[in-house]
């Protein structure tokens, strides 16, 4: 039976080399890091290993790099310890409306506590103007929260411009890249970023295993408090083989970045041709080229993005959708309504994200199923029905 | 998977799929919770539901329901057709995740849309049937996973809250 994962932005595979790395750390080398005697020195060296890694990947300091759990853990830790840290200097943050829920939800939270929140609008294709951020800066705003790159529709914030603009204030910027990080070049200098979220799991590095770097000199209060694991950071035993893993990974995507995201960009484009071929009134959400490598996010029109995942997986393929169907709480996705994507549309949403065992014979074949599938899901539908009436 | 076997069955092989070209009655519904839209077209013969086609625009249980009512009412006397509730219709269909139930709504709803425009074409004037309503008929609507005994124990009071949101 054919198998087409399609949907790699909900888990990615661990790299072999990544687990072959970690695998002594579950067992041979299972002492904690901060024990003085002998076991915890094996752990200890890999944890500074991993450290050294990571920061490579983002031509960072070590001792900038915190080890978190997750993408999750690193932004929270970041939102809420920078307010925490700032909020004698003032209490409003910027952010943008396509960010992640766990960028979101801990600011609303932060909203509640009584800091001042202002949720910058993006366009239609998801760029948040630097303009429209300068303008909301004001005297007593203490950081600004936009992410790299958009999970969903995958279009790449300029954030080179954006940082620019906080430089000139002298206000901290951070920024999520829980989707970019392993794709696209993420040097803290280059973007101007004072913080920045990634995870391991996203570029082939394990499912709990994530980092945020926070640049030298700024100021953040800890989050999970307790031990002083992390410079007092973030308390915890580390895990030590997520950790490990997470460096192999970051080692992995330093060395085959430009690679990895030229095939999986090529990858995606025939992908794109095939189906914009098969599929007519079809439409492409986020940037034309201002993408992720491996994201393709598209509308079919006239039809529910649920029924089509499912006839989807029962042709071998998966992939994931932004209709209100899909999502547990029936609430359609806020990046697809903050696009401005019409109501039918974003019912209608199919994400594509590419990956590892992505291969060119594939587009082929998910084009024919889509089609096919789409030409039975219309049908169906009393909107297409409407149409071809011509009404 | 989110669903049981009934309701993946009609959802991939659904029964009684178009648009009766001459119908005696149209119903069509729009989804208040999610947006989507159900469209059932009747034939009526003697009394009877000789006919029923659907469209659906929505989820594979909206789809499933639509055909799984399609089925049930099929045959049955209009009288009989419009005692056919979202209840009877989850119940047929083995039961729909919690968060689903809404869709269930849909199905009967615009069948017995359907069968008052074509008793309203009739003019023959009859008592208003009590609607199933546009809410959940379960008590887990707020829930935000699966449940898998929603069907089962329907509770009254979360119209509003579905509404709601
Ligand atoms: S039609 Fe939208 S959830 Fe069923």
């Amino acid at each position: 039976m054919v198998k087409i994962n399609l949907d790699y932005g909900a888990a990615t595979p661990v790299d072999p080399a990544v687990l072959q790395a970690m695998y002594p750390y579950f067992t041979e080398h299972y002492g904690n890091p901060h024990s003085l005697h002998d076991l915890g020195e094996q752990p200890r060296q890999a944890v500074a290993a991993a450290r050294e890694k990571v920061a490579a990947l983002l031509g960072a300091k070590a001792e900038e790099i915190i080890f978190t759990s997750c993408a999750s853990e690193a932004n929270n830790t970041a939102l809420k310890g920078l307010a925490a840290a700032s909020k004698s200097k003032g209490k409003h943050i910027i952010t943008c409306a396509i960010e992640h829920h766990s960028v979101l939800n801990p600011l609303r939270t932060l909203e509640k506590a009584g800091f001042k929140l202002t949720i910058l609008p993006v366009d239609r294709y998801g760029l948040v103007d630097p303009e429209q951020l300068r303008q909301a800066i004001t005297g007593e705003t203490i950081f600004i929260s936009i992410q790299a790159a958009n999970p969903e529709i995958g279009t790449l914030q300029p954030l080179p411009l954006l940082t620019a603009v906080a430089q000139e204030k002298g206000i901290p910027f951070h920024t999520d890249a829980t989707s970019a990080a392993g794709f696209i070049p993420l040097k803290v200098e280059e973007l101007g970023v004072d913080l920045l979220t990634l995870a391991g799991d996203q570029f082939y590095g394990p499912k709990g295993s994530g980092a945020l770097y926070v640049r030298r000199g700024t100021r953040l209060l800890p989050l999970l408090e307790g031990g002083i694991q992390e410079k007092g950071r973030r308390a915890g035993t580390e895990n030590v083989p997520a950790i490990v893993g997470l460096g192999e990974a970051a080692v992995l995507a330093r060395e085959k970045m430009a690679a990895r995201s030229s095939s999986l960009a090529a990858l995606r484009d025939a992908l794109k041709e095939k189906i914009f071929a098969a599929v007519p009134h079809l439409h492409l959400n986020g940037h034309p080229h201002l993408r992720l490598p491996h994201n393709l996010h598209v509308s079919v029109e006239f039809v529910e993005g649920e029924a089509l995942l499912l006839r989807l997986n029962m042709a071998g393929i998966y992939v994931s959708s932004g209709s209100t169907c899909t999502s547990q709480a029936l609430k359609s996705s806020h990046v697809l309504q903050a696009i401005g994507l019409a109501p039918e549309l974003a019912q209608g949403s199919l994400l594509f994200t590419l990956g590892p065992e992505s291969k060119a014979e594939d587009a082929p074949y998910v084009a024919e199923q889509l089609s096919r599938i789409t030409a039975l899901l219309r049908q169906m539908s009393p909107l297409y029905h409407k149409y071809s009436k011509g009404g | 998977m989110p669903y049981n076997e009934i309701i993946m069955d009609h959802f991939s092989n659904p029964r009684n799929v178009g648009e009766i070209p001459d119908a005696d009655g149209v119903g069509e519904v729009g989804n208040p919770v999610c947006g989507d839209m159900m469209k059932f077209t009747i034939k009526v013969k003697d009394d009877r539901l000789e006919d029923v086609k659907f469209l659906t625009f929505g989820c594979g249980a909206a789809i499933a329901v639509s055909s799984m009512v399609s089925e049930l009412a099929k045959g049955k006397t209009l009288d009989e057709a419009m005692q056919i509730t979202n209840k009877d219709v989850a119940a047929a269909l083995g039961g729909l995740p919690g968060n689903k139930m809404h869709c269930s709504n849909l199905g009967a709803d615009a069948l017995h849309k359907a069968i008052e425009d074509y008793r309203k074409r009739q003019a023959v004037p009859v008592a208003k049937t009590e609607e199933s309503g546009g809410g959940c008929c379960c008590s887990f609507c707020d829930d935000d996973f699966d449940c898998p005994v929603s069907s089962a124990s329907p509770g009254p009071t979360c119209e509003a809250k579905v509404q709601e949101k």
